[in-house]
């Protein structure tokens, strides 16, 4: 009976998951995967034979006071954040539920098997632990967004590797528990290793990716302690994460490798770059920005990162409605790696009630610039940066980009002309048919909103 | 068959099934989707609850209680915030209805 109801958590985790990639089937699909996991939890609780109930119910409560708080306290801007966070705890769980295993039980007298798989998940999780808690610091802004590297960084990162394998070996070989616990250590340190050389703008990346290692540490421990509840569980988040990961490093046209390893932007600004920075922009002042979109019938806003930093995500939504209001027609074209995390920019615009239909996606939103009348660039650089169609010296060329220069006029509201995490200056800033409105997206997108009104 | 190839067997079926029902996911969805995602890799926590709930040693008790902790933060905090994250999703009929 206890399998069989596990297996229905199971199911319920399947049905859930595919729910959740249906606009209108996703909330309930949450519902059906933690009713599953309520489900797998109940049964537990009956059917092992539980001595220490004060810890675990102390556990529980802690647990789910901070969980909620975290739920229900976060705005929507830091998001990337609490998904790192969350990553992480999910991942250092299955490490410690290994851990008790190999204290318990030690690692002498246990199959070769089980040893490969505790040994996994305690690897796996850990990196997945120490590495979202950096990415989490990188986009909280406790730690530095740029790529951090050091001389000698690569020597330290194959010294570390080597050591987890040989330590790893023997740990499972002679069975030697104190192996293991350096196994662990090593591992916390690799998963620092592994983020601090990558840079903010690369995260939706990052966060993908440790979200699948939280399934597989799931999946990792479920072998581990005989759970098929966890092996289904664990693969499933493991195959998410992995196709999110996908998906983002071909939006940036790049391999997974090379947004690991790359330590990317680090040598901000090399080819062309600093060299258009004399070049004239064309400054334009909020009454500026509200009579070129006053007279246009089409308007495409294309979010970022500034959008969040700022935000100004009820500004553009309330100056999107006073443009429809005058039946003008707006579009949202959101970049696949628009944010910090994939559907970042999404997720921050439903905060501001812009219904799902208004948004559009790169394949959707491309074609349509040249019939665009107004395009309002608000806090966007890089996906929106002509160089990486036009500049095969670019280190962004070949990333598949947004091509608002085929509209015909483009409003570009930044606080400076500063470059793009990347270091690559962007073209568009000195075409002449850009206007550049140089402020904080929200102040700026609400004075515009006022010179709209006062027309 | 051994509990190990069945595992295994397990794992590539439902890695299998996770590629197909979510490679067709709208980007629009892709945050909720992750962090639901996430919700569910807390299913570690019947793991965790089994190492608290039965371990003797001291030092035993006191990580299946941090794992405990851990795998509870992310269930409950990743499935509510998701919640959280959905609710606000609106298609423009909805925004429509609710502004009437």
């Amino acid at each position: 009976m206890t399998e069989v109801l596990y297996l229905g958590a199971g199911i319920a985790f399947i049905v859930g998951l595919k729910q959740l990639g249906g606009p209108r089937t996703a909330r309930s699909g949450n519902r059906v995967a933690a009713l599953g996991m309520l489900v797998a939890i109940a049964v537990t609780l009956v059917a092992q034979d539980i001595i220490n109930w004060g810890i675990l119910a102390a556990g529980l409560t802690v647990g789910s006071a901070l969980g909620a708080w975290f739920a229900i306290r976060v705005q929507m801007t830091s998001m990337p954040q609490l998904v790192a966070a969350f990553n992480g705890f999910g991942g250092i769980a299955s490490a410690l539920v290994a851990s008790v295993v190999v204290i318990e039980g030690g690692l002498a007298d246990l199959a070769p098997e089980t040893v490969i798989t505790l040994i996994l998940s305690t690897v796996i999780g850990a990196v997945t632990f120490s590495g979202s808690f950096i990415a989490f610091g990188k986009l909280q802004g406790i730690l530095p967004g740029r790529p951090l590297v050091f001389p000698g960084q690569k020597i330290v990162n194959a010294t570390l590797a080597i050591s987890l394998i040989g330590l790893a070996i023997w740990a499972g070989v002679a069975g030697e528990v104190a192996g293991y616990w350096a196994v662990g250590g090593i591992a916390l340190a690799i998963g620092i290793m592994a983020v601090i050389p990558i840079g903010g703008a690369d995260m939706p990346v990052v966060i993908s990716l440790l979200n699948s290692f939280s399934g597989l540490a799931a999946a990792a421990a479920g072998f581990a302690i005989e759970s098929n509840a966890l092996i289904i569980g664990g693969a499933l988040v493991g195959a998410a994460g992995l196709i999110l990961t996908i998906q983002m490093t071909e939006a940036m046209n790049r391999s997974l490798a090379n947004v690991l390893f790359a330590g990317f932007g680090s040598d901000g600004g090399s080819s062309v770059a600093g060299t258009m920075s004399d070049q004239p922009v064309t400054r334009a002042t909020a009454d500026d920005v509200a009579i070129a979109m006053a007279y246009a019938e089409s308007v495409m806003i294309v979010p970022g990162y500034g959008l969040a930093v700022a935000q100004a995500q009820h500004a553009v939504r309330e100056l999107a409605d006073s443009l429809e209001e005058m039946d003008i027609t707006v579009h949202y074209a959101i970049h696949p790696v628009a944010g910090r995390m994939p559907g970042h920019m999404n997720v921050l615009l439903a905060e501001a009630d812009v219904p799902y239909e208004q948004l559009l996606d790169l394949e959707q939103a491309d074609p349509l610039f040249a019939q665009t009348d107004v395009v309002l660039i608000v806090g966007a650089n890089d996906v929106v940066n002509p160089s990486a169609r036009d500049d095969s010296d670019s280190p962004i060329y070949g990333m598949p980009t947004l091509n608002v220069d085929r509209a015909k006029k483009v409003i570009v509201v930044k606080r400076s002309l500063s470059p793009g995490f990347a270091g690559i200056d962007n073209p568009l800033f000195y075409d002449e048919k850009t206007l550049m409105f140089f402020t904080d997206a929200k102040a700026g997108l609400e004075e515009t909103q006022i010179a709209l009104k006062s027309l | 068959m051994s509990v190990l190839l069945v595992g295994i067997t397990v794992f590539v079926l439902a890695a299998f099934v996770g590629f197909e029902i979510i490679s067709k996911v709208p980007p629009t969805l892709h945050t909720p989707l992750m962090s639901g995602a996430n919700a569910i890799s807390g299913i570690t926590i019947i793991g965790a609850i089994a190492a608290a709930g039965l371990s003797a040693t001291s030092l035993a008790q006191i990580l299946g209680f941090l794992a405990v902790v851990t795998a509870t933060i992310n269930v409950v905090g990743g499935f509510l915030v998701t919640d959280r994250m959905l609710e606000m999703f609106k298609s423009r009929r909805d925004r429509d209805r609710a502004s009437k």
